[in-house]
């Protein structure tokens, strides 16, 4: 440190680094733990369903169901017709 | 009936046994009749860490087995009065601890305790479990240190899911101790602060304890470094000890202590 430190951009510190790393994993994980357990299942065989008649892939669909599961949401992204 | 207490992290060697040493012994010097639990079994320490290790006879898993009664298995602690020591076994049997065995133990020691502090194991396996079960209250601890963090919050969940509080609807009461915490690494902006650590987790904090020398001294020697009562973590461990009881006391070591000119000419260690 010294005066050198005046004329170089501020970096962000290590600790702000893994702040932020951590606030984006603890929500994303405790989204997940909210989740049922049979949501990955299922979500798995609606997909194996669809895939039956259409051509998606896992990226394609999402699943959500809301905090006190009265709605599932189901989102699939049909290919473009070609 | 005795209040559980599960010292808890989900992660190891961030001073659960330490710490659950240094609750204990200070509850027990308030007045409170305490028993300390070791549930690592097949890696026992607590012992270690009480200077009790030698006079180890039976264990936790005798008593479930009933092969030794609650008596016999406890360890009276030489230096406070109303402080026992349940040791963990050195089986390598991992399914040793049944749920209905902890919990007849428990129902028996909350006969005739005021507390039952429950050392965990690291991880959420068995071990984890079965300490936290039972708990009215737990006491997370945690390193300002991502991986110790994410672990926490991990037990959290657990905490929040799986104990018997919750599965009757009920919360189990939680607490932040943030330990190995070092003032200026925080200040040069290379370790979690506090209030970082409080924001994510989202808990009420009991206690800050500072890195400290005393720590390793401490179970150098046996004794329970709450009982160094000249140590800054000693010092902090009573502290924490005050709020848990209800006290409002200033959270202290959170910064950088400024040397006196003699300690800095001299190089003496504060």
């Amino acid at each position: 440190m010294g005066i050198l430190s005046y004329f170089r951009p501020k970096q962000q510190t290590s600790a702000s680094v893994a702040k932020e790393r951590l606030q984006v994993l603890v929500a994303y994980e405790r989204n997940q733990r909210t989740q049922p357990e049979y949501l990955p299942q299922m979500q798995q065989e609606i997909l194996a369903v669809i895939a039956k008649y259409v051509d998606v892939c896992t990226d394609d669909i999402q699943i959500n169901l809301d905090e006190d599961c009265s709605i599932l949401e189901l989102n699939v992204t049909l290919p473009d017709k070609s | 009936m005795a209040e559980i207490i599960v010292v808890t992290s989900g992660k190891g060697g961030v001073g659960k046994t330490t710490s659950s040493a240094a609750i204990g012994t200070g509850l027990a010097l308030k007045g409170f009749k305490t028993v300390l639990i070791d549930f690592d079994v097949g890696l026992r320490n607590l012992d270690l860490i009480m200077g009790c290790e030698r006079r180890v006879v039976y264990d936790f898993v005798n008593v479930i087995n009933k092969e030794a009664t609650l008596n016999q298995a406890l360890i009276r602690d030489k230096r406070t009065e109303n402080l026992y020591i349940l040791p963990a076994s050195q089986t390598r049997d991992k399914d040793a601890l049944s749920i209905e065995g902890v919990e007849a133990v428990l129902n028996e020691l909350g006969e005739s305790f005021d507390y039952i502090v429950c050392d965990s194991p690291a991880g959420i396996e068995k071990g984890a479990h079965l300490a936290l079960y039972f708990a009215d209250t737990a006491i997370v601890v945690t390193n300002p240190e991502v991986s110790s963090v994410r672990d926490s919050d991990r037990i959290l969940g657990v905490l929040q899911s799986k104990s018997r509080k919750a599965e009757q609807g009920e919360t189990v009461k939680e607490h932040l101790l943030l330990t190995r915490y070092n003032p200026s690494r925080v200040d040069a902006g290379e370790m979690l602060s506090v209030e970082d650590v409080k924001e994510i987790l989202a808990i009420p904090l009991l206690g800050v304890i500072p890195e400290s020398e005393a720590v390793l001294k401490a179970s150098n020697q046996g004794v329970p470094v709450i009982m160094d009562s000249d140590s800054d973590a000693g010092q902090a461990y009573d502290d924490a000890i005050a709020r848990f009881m209800g006290e409002d006391r200033e959270h202290r070591f959170l910064n950088v202590e400024r040397k006196g000119f003699l300690s800095r000419v001299f190089g003496r260690k504060g």
